[in-house]
């Protein structure tokens, strides 16, 4: 190795354990008694006590619950509404497609939650508040899905369709076994960013609900690791950790696939 | 040909109901109700004409969350986007321990906002948290750096750029790989230096992500705000108030909805600008498409 390579390695490894401290940090208390959590010692105990402490001060169960529900619901309908509208723009010819097309753009800008006080008055309207498909409404349809599966169906060679369209393929069989297998990769890395961006969700979600039964893990994270709720940190940080865990552990698993999915998505 | 158009319009209509129903409608609703009082019991909303944007002019509370966002967003968009490309770079090669690297890197984007927020909140605490007992090690004074009304807001900018950064990674690393080895490789047979191959071949290579990273940034300096709510609830004494925060705190906590719709007006009219403004800047200097 030449000495630019030393360095790199040197500074790279520094930025990474700096970057992991915080995180680490946590890890380690919440592994540890709360008499440990003010002053870091190599050979404290380990202990495992802290995450059924934090389970049964708070209901996580149904935190778990709703937020698995949430993520399920929001991406299932996003993936539907998403293909047909994508396949329209992507494939259909119909007066007005350039406008439409802008109008759905402009979420990206603004997106719903942005609009937060007329948002909360139409959800309240349909009296959906306190719901968890009030939560999950104004996001089932993602103008960023339609914008990304638009692109990769547009590099679908269009002699596929042909090919389908003689063979006497409807349109919905054809987007069914022509375009939605040819464009897994997308589906991919949109559910990916879908299921962290909403198991993440918390401003929305924090005003529509009020009760345990829609409150996703976000909210009763924290409404139960509230600065003065007299919790002791390092259940607090088992607590942090549980919530995140799932989405943790899939994305160390899939890490690679995550990555690569972005990359055959074509963003970039 | 009117077939497809129905098959067309039908497609559609579901994902158009979605979107007018919780974008275009309630933004026009949102300036509409801006130009009306927000209605107090007994009293209907009235048309006050510009007195709610008069109000927002000679409130300091306003003013103070707008310099507040732009410090926020002037370090955390350059210094999440540098510290991508700097971390994209380094785990793209190979580096001993690249595995480690990259979970090092890319973990914190995983975790919620709020428990993110949670972690650095025990880590920044006085007398507890890790900083106050490295402080402790060398014999500096205690120093509460989410209480104090000078440090309150880089602390929070820290945070931010600690979850987004690895969420930008992914973009980069996505960008490094599309380059063409035997650019680089032309380039060394020509002698040229590292920094020489960086500055001239990948940086040009990668600039369509630059512009698209550094929209995402910028829209994310405005929205993300999830941490504030855990960390400092906008303190101490606004300092690290946010327009956004700002917005669900007249929304939400003063139900003052006429004055949030208009603070949301704001809100998107700058949103638009920027990504308008971006687009049109950085499209200029974009090589390669």
């Amino acid at each position: 190795m030449k000495g630019w390579d030393w360095l790199a390695t040197i500074g790279g490894w520094l930025l990474a354990l700096l970057w992991v401290l915080p995180l680490a940090y946590a890890v380690w208390t919440a592994f540890h008694p709360s008499a440990y959590e003010t002053h870091f010692n190599l050979l404290a105990p380990l202990t495992l006590e802290n995450f059924p402490a934090a389970w049964v001060q708070a209901p996580f169960a149904r935190y778990f619950l709703n937020t698995v529900v949430l993520v399920t619901v929001i991406l299932a309908v996003q993936l539907v509404l998403g293909t047909f509208a994508a396949f329209a723009f992507a494939r259909l010819k119909f007066p007005g497609k350039q406008v439409i097309f802008l109008l759905v753009l402009l979420q990206l800008m603004v997106m719903p939650d942005v609009l937060l006080v007329e948002n909360y008055q139409t959800i309240r309207i349909l009296g959906l508040v306190d719901s968890i498909v009030g939560i999950g409404l104004p996001y089932m349809a993602s103008a960023f899905f339609i914008f990304l599966l638009r692109q990769t169906f547009m590099t679908i060679p269009t002699e596929l369709d042909d090919a389908a369209r003689i063979e006497g393929a409807s349109l919905l069989t054809l987007i069914r076994r022509v375009y939605v297998p040819l464009a897994k990769p997308t589906y991919i890395a949109f559910g990916l960013i879908s299921v962290s961006a909403h198991w993440n969700n918390y401003v929305w979600p924090l005003i529509i609900t009020n009760s345990v039964n829609a409150r996703p893990l976000t909210v009763g994270l924290s409404i139960f690791s509230a600065i003065d709720s007299g919790v002791h940190w390092s259940i607090i940080n088992a607590a942090t950790l549980m919530t995140s865990a799932p989405l943790l552990i899939g994305f160390l698993l899939f890490q690679r696939q995550f990555v690569q999915s972005f990359m055959r998505a074509g963003i970039k | 040909m009117r077939r497809e158009w129905l098959y067309a319009w039908l497609m559609l209509l579901p994902a158009l109901v979605v979107l007018a129903t919780f974008m275009h409608v309630p933004a026009i609703k949102t300036v509409i109700a801006s130009f009306y009082s927000t209605p107090h019991g007994l009293r209907p909303s009235r048309f006050i004409g510009l007195a709610n944007y008069q109000r927002m002019i000679a409130d300091p509370v306003f003013w103070q969350a707008m310099r507040n966002n732009l410090i926020y967003a002037v370090i955390f968009v350059p210094l999440s986007m540098a510290m991508a490309l700097v971390m994209a770079l380094l785990v793209q090669g190979r580096i001993v321990g690249r595995a480690f690297l990259r979970m090092a890197f890319f973990t914190p984007t995983v975790l919620p906002l709020i428990a993110v927020a949670n972690i650095w909140i025990f880590f920044y605490t006085p007398g507890f948290g890790l900083i106050a007992q490295i402080r402790d090690l060398f014999g500096l004074p205690a120093l509460n750096l989410l209480g104090t009304g000078t440090t309150a807001l880089y602390a929070v900018a820290a945070v931010a750029v600690w979850k987004e950064a690895g969420f930008f990674i992914i973009f980069y690393l996505a960008a490094l790989q599309t380059i063409p080895p035997s650019l680089v490789e032309a380039a060394q047979l020509e002698g040229a230096s590292r920094w020489q191959i960086f500055r001239r071949v990948t940086l040009p290579l990668i600039m369509p992500t630059t512009l698209f990273i550094s929209v995402n940034a910028v829209i994310d300096a405005v929205r993300l705000i999830d941490h504030i709510f855990q960390m400092t609830n906008g303190g101490p004494n606004n300092a690290t108030n946010l327009l956004f925060y700002y917005i669900y705190r007249v929304g939400f906590q003063f139900w003052d909805t006429s004055y949030a719709a208009t603070l949301t007006v704001v809100m998107i009219v700058i949103l638009s600008l920027l990504a308008l403004g971006q687009i049109v800047l950085v499209d200029r200097r974009v090589h390669y498409k």
